[in-house]
């Protein structure tokens, strides 16, 4: 292979020369060590060349190899349950052989080579095929039937396919292309990271993705194929959203990126994944997830590639028709990685100093999130979800990373920590959160979970809107010189809060509602809110409606064992009180 | 023999450049001998073809261009290492300070570590209780957490450090305990305090301490802190202690960064501080933990004080997207007389829904913290609320919140400077408290707790 040498080291910035017939983003082995790196920039024989590994001990003189790939990742059996580093390197298996801490230079396969895997062929001899058709899967865990897919370039005839056990190197099917050539099927590919996979068509996303948090599938939904950003200061709870929507979400495939953030965060999804249950199927979560962890400690610039290397493997999954969500916790680290780079390369500084090209990258990024149908002859539905965490410093929501960041999402969960200082989490503020999915997902929520849905989730925004108005004025001049009708929406606006948006990542029960659960209870609070303004026109004393013991009930609405009955009581005993009441006054 | 080249072009600030170099890597040690025969060390922090920069830990006052000798060890800065380590004083760039020989190596360590694996880590779940009320109730701290001390200049970080160091014991085990300290430009006064606290209550037989005081090189600052977790790491997963690591004050580790990233012309990020600031901080905080398999375990107490007490500057703010949580100091505790003066309800720790419960603290003590801190947020809002309207404007209920917020500072988070308040003392203070409340109003309490401690 061609080698070049390295003139210049600093930090994770290496440049070489004699590199003359390098590509741009091509892999390199770096120094003595072989520690793996990509171009980001050639000028002449010159390619600059960012280092995944840290470069202490690397010097000029030394060679630089060319691998003359892109850098890559391999798509196969063997991905799910697995935890990965920022260019895919399996972190389980580098600690077996190299030990608790993360040495240099080591190269090692994605997928193991060893393991057998049964393969169950669903195409016969002398069927055509197509990029992306599906010749057969592999029952990769319990929960994920792992589909293998025609790579690019292998379309053609079948001459011979296999059924049995196959490690992930050996050719399952031959396929003779049009061109006369043949050519071997294994059970992975390889794709290169920063390349989007290729899909038939995009369509509208017109499904939630439930996540079981009340804020956000009953104020703020996600549907699946979309985009949301979660910004936020320090401590106010962005990792719990992302690790409840990775726990809850109906998503099918789960892929999480920890990016620049902390060890023990990723030493919580470890120890949790494998014990919580899928509410749908029972078997533990870890069996549709992958976790790529480049923590904030590790290399700064396998951190800019993580996102990449984890939306590759998104995407895969997407191709196989599956339902996916990628969680990026936080894209404001990976924002760093890049002004790091940039500004090792003495790069001009736009915003902040963060580089030029950051909204674009961010961008694109987004962008390979989506509903679309999948290559191959028949008709295949995926989607891919990104959820992108953000850390603005200070929790200034005009930091470039943000701004960029909103201007290509369509949901907004801000999180505020004058709410999490309260405690009432998620600390998502629902004054200044929008989800832009609200109407295309109208017509499922009618149609799936109430006709009302979306009425009765607009007029708790709007209570919501009004407790702020009211409260500025309640602050000049007292809550008792309101009138009851205002007071009363204090009151409920209240209990939308307490019973309704907060909710207890921790609590076995409130951890996770249903959704036809969300809607009761919502309709409940707001049925009191209904019941209670009559009561106020027939001339009941205000203090006495509020002070119904009907209110402790939805109080503890959110601790009731998933069970609409008991939500229907709730509704009942709400009749009854008021009926008391009425007959009381 | 390392060659020696005389070649030193450029003196910039805490930088040289040597020119004609052959054979230098990156990260590599170096010792520069000035035209009086003294030594000094530095790294290299840039290397091309032919020139090196060079950062020089002792600063680069009496260096001159034509008579300086540059050597490159060929390594990178190491930390010798072994179980005579504890009990030592050292400088900041870990040479011996108490009058003591230097340390024979059972090891040598480089100073820079290396990351853990995420996956070797053990998720961090064993309760230490410190004896501070507002930590141990409120935002409890777990062995191999780092919780970081937000403070200000005047307030009393110092003490509460020492207290915590003086007081932290899981319930129920003795084991092997060591305390790792290391003072970055902190003066000569506050040292001193860490070290005769240490000594009078006999820590200092099983501490180590790195000291660069304020008056010391600057640049020696950087590798101070590094030090310390090197000998941390050696200490919990070499010798299975349990290593309690204290860092003062990272503001001005922070400045000494800063200082090298603007002699090299880099590019600033906010405030003038290098955009890889936090990386750099990570790779240090990160370095606290357990590793699956090992006894040992670093906990870490990083204590910066906040310019202008301003939490978005951009020390404290880094610092917090990288600790697991934080303990805030507050001015207006402080000065209404209130020891610890920490606030509670800004303060944060992010491990303890796994510290504690039954069998490590209480089945209620969850619950209880969540509803101390609705209720005392809730009490603080109307203490707002009386400032602009009156108190006697509030509603019954509010007057309640209002008294129950100045009871909670005044008999929960107060304490004395020597009392260790044992977890189940804190947590009946609480209910004490909470008893100040109607029933209806703890809507975070399950009801079968509310049966059995409410209404007793």
């Amino acid at each position: 292979m061609k080698q070049g040498k390295i003139i210049r080291v600093a930090g994770p910035l290496v440049v070489a020369s004699d590199c003359l017939g390098a590509k741009m983003y091509d892999m390199v082995k770096v120094g003595q060590l072989g520690l793996v790196g990509e171009i980001i920039e050639l000028n002449n024989d010159l390619a600059y060349i960012q280092v995944y590994e840290d470069t202490t001990g690397v010097g000029p003189g030394e060679p630089v190899t060319l691998t003359e790939q892109p850098l890559s990742v391999e798509l196969g059996p063997g991905l799910l349950g697995s935890i990965y580093d920022g260019i895919q390197r399996p972190l389980d298996v580098i600690r077996r052989e190299h030990g608790d801490f993360v040495s240099r230079g080591i190269e090692m396969p994605a997928l193991r080579r060893d393991r057998k895997w049964a393969f169950t062929p669903e195409k016969k001899k002398g069927d055509r095929l197509v990029t992306g058709d599906i010749i057969g899967y592999v029952q990769e865990t319990p929960l994920i039937q792992h589909r293998i897919l025609v790579p690019a370039g292998a379309e053609g005839e079948i001459i011979d396919i296999k059924s049995g056990e196959f490690t992930v190197e050996e050719t399952v099917c031959r396929v003779k292309t049009q061109a006369g050539s043949e050519v071997g099927i294994k059970l992975f590919q390889v794709w290169p990271v920063r390349r989007q996979r290729r899909v038939k068509e995009r369509m509208m996303p017109d499904e939630p993705l439930v996540t079981g948090q009340r804020i956000l599938d009953t104020l703020f939904p996600l549907a699946k194929g979309g985009t949301a950003c979660v910004p936020g200061p320090f401590g106010s709870g962005k990792t719990v959203v992302q690790h409840q929507l990775a726990k809850w979400s109906d998503a099918q495939i789960i892929v999480y990126v920890a990016c620049g953030e902390r060890g023990n965060e990723v030493a919580d999804l470890l120890l949790s994944f494998p014990e919580l249950k899928d509410p749908s199927t029972g078997r533990p979560l870890m069996e549709r997830t992958i976790i790529i962890a480049n923590t904030s400690n590790m290399p700064v610039a396998a951190r800019e590639a993580s996102i990449y290397t984890g939306i590759t493997i998104a995407e895969y999954f997407r191709d196989m028709g599956y339902s996916v969500a990628l969680m990026a916790d936080s894209s404001s680290r990976w924002a760093e990685a890049l002004r790091e780079i940039g500004g090792r390369m003495e790069e001009m500084p736009g915003d902040e100093g963060y580089p030029a090209y950051l909204a674009s990258r961010l961008a694109e990024f987004y962008e390979r999130a989506g509903k679309v149908v999948c290559l191959g002859s028949e008709h295949r539905e995926g989607a891919l979800s990104v959820i992108g965490a953000v850390s603005p410093p200070g929790g200034d929501l005009s930091d470039p990373v943000v701004q960029a960041t909103l201007k290509v999402v369509k949901v907004f969960w801000a999180l505020d920590d004058q709410l999490a200082n309260m405690r009432h989490f998620p600390a998502i503020n629902w004054l200044q959160s929008y989800s832009l999915y609200r109407d295309s997902l109208k017509k499922y929520m009618a149609e799936k979970v109430a006709e009302d849905f979306t009425d009765l989730s607009q007029e708790a925004l709007k209570i919501l809107e009004m407790e702020s108005e009211l409260q500025e004025i309640a602050r000049l001049i007292g809550v008792e010189s309101l009138s009851f009708k205002d007071r009363l929406v204090l009151e409920t606006a209240r209990s939308i809060r307490e019973d309704f948006l907060h909710q207890n990542a921790y609590h076995p029960q409130d951890t996770y509602t249903p959704m036809c659960q969300q809607y009761l209870m919502l309709r409940n609070i707001l049925y009191f809110h209904q019941k209670a303004n009559q009561a106020l026109e027939e001339g009941c004393d205000f203090k006495e409606i509020i002070s119904l013991e009907v209110r402790e009930q939805l109080a503890r609405m959110k601790y009731f064992p998933h069970d609409e009955q008991a939500l229907l009581g709730v509704e009942k005993k709400i009749d009854v009180s008021f009926k008391e009441l009425s007959s009381r006054g | 023999m390392a060659k020696e080249y005389l070649t030193v072009s450029n003196i910039v600030g805490p930088l040289i450049i040597v020119e004609k170099i052959s054979d230098v890597k990156y990260n590599e040690l170096v010792e520069i001998e000035d035209a009086t025969g003294h030594r000094r060390r530095g790294t290299v922090l840039d290397v091309s073809t032919n020139q090196a920069v060079v950062q020089v830990f002792e600063g680069t006052v009496g260096l001159d261009v034509n008579r300086s000798r540059v050597r490159f060890l060929g390594r990178s800065q190491q930390l010798p290492v072994s179980e005579e380590i504890i009990g030592r004083v050292f400088d900041g760039s870990g040479e011996p300070r108490d009058g003591g020989p230097r340390i024979i190596a059972h090891k040598m360590l480089d100073i820079n570590g290396s990351p853990i694996n995420p996956e070797a880590r053990d998720y961090p779940s064993e309760f230490i209780q410190t004896g501070i009320s507002a930590i141990d109730g409120m935002n409890p701290l777990v062995r191999g957490q780092k919780l970081p001390i937000f403070s200000g200049s005047g307030l009393p970080h110092s003490q509460i450090a020492a207290q915590i160091a003086r007081q932290a014991k899981v319930l129920g085990r003795e084991e092997k305990f060591a305390v790792v300290f290391a003072a970055m430009g902190i003066t000569f006064e506050e040292a001193n305090f860490f070290i005769e606290d240490f000594r009078r209550t006999g820590a200092l037989e099983r501490a180590v301490l790195f000291l660069n005081l304020a008056n010391e090189p600057a640049i020696e600052r950087n590798a101070t802190p590094r030090l310390a977790l090197t000998c941390a790491e050696y200490l919990a997963f070499d010798l299975d202690m349990h290593v309690l690591v204290i860092l003062v004050d990272m503001t001005f580790y922070a400045e000494a960064l800063r200082e090298i990233a603007a002699a090299r012309k880099e590019i600033p990020g906010r405030r003038g501080y290098p955009g890889y600031l936090y990386t750099d901080l990570a790779t240090m905080y990160e370095r606290a933990g357990r590793i699956k398999g090992k006894k040992g375990s670093i906990t870490m107490i990083p204590i910066l004080t906040m310019p202008d007490d301003d939490k978005t500057h951009p020390i404290p703010d880094l610092t917090g997207y990288i600790t697991e949580g934080q303990i805030i100091l507050s001015r207006e505790l402080h000065r209404s007389g209130v020891y610890p003066p920490i606030d509670v309800l800004p303060s944060l720790s992010r491990l303890k829904d796994k510290g504690i419960g039954p069998d490590k603290t209480r089945e209620d003590h969850a619950d209880v913290l969540n509803q101390l801190f609705a209720c005392y947020a809730r009490g603080k809002e109307a203490r707002e609320l009386a400032l602009i309207l009156g108190e006697a404007a509030l509603s019954d209920l509010d007057q309640l919140y209002l008294k129950f917020a100045d009871r909670f500072e005044n008999e929960f988070v107060r304490q004395g400077e020597l009392e260790a308040r044992g977890i189940t003392d804190t947590i009946d203070i609480g209910w004490k408290l909470l008893r100040l409340l109607p029933e209806k109003e703890l809507k975070r309490i399950r009801t079968e707790y509310l049966e059995k401690y409410y209404r007793e």
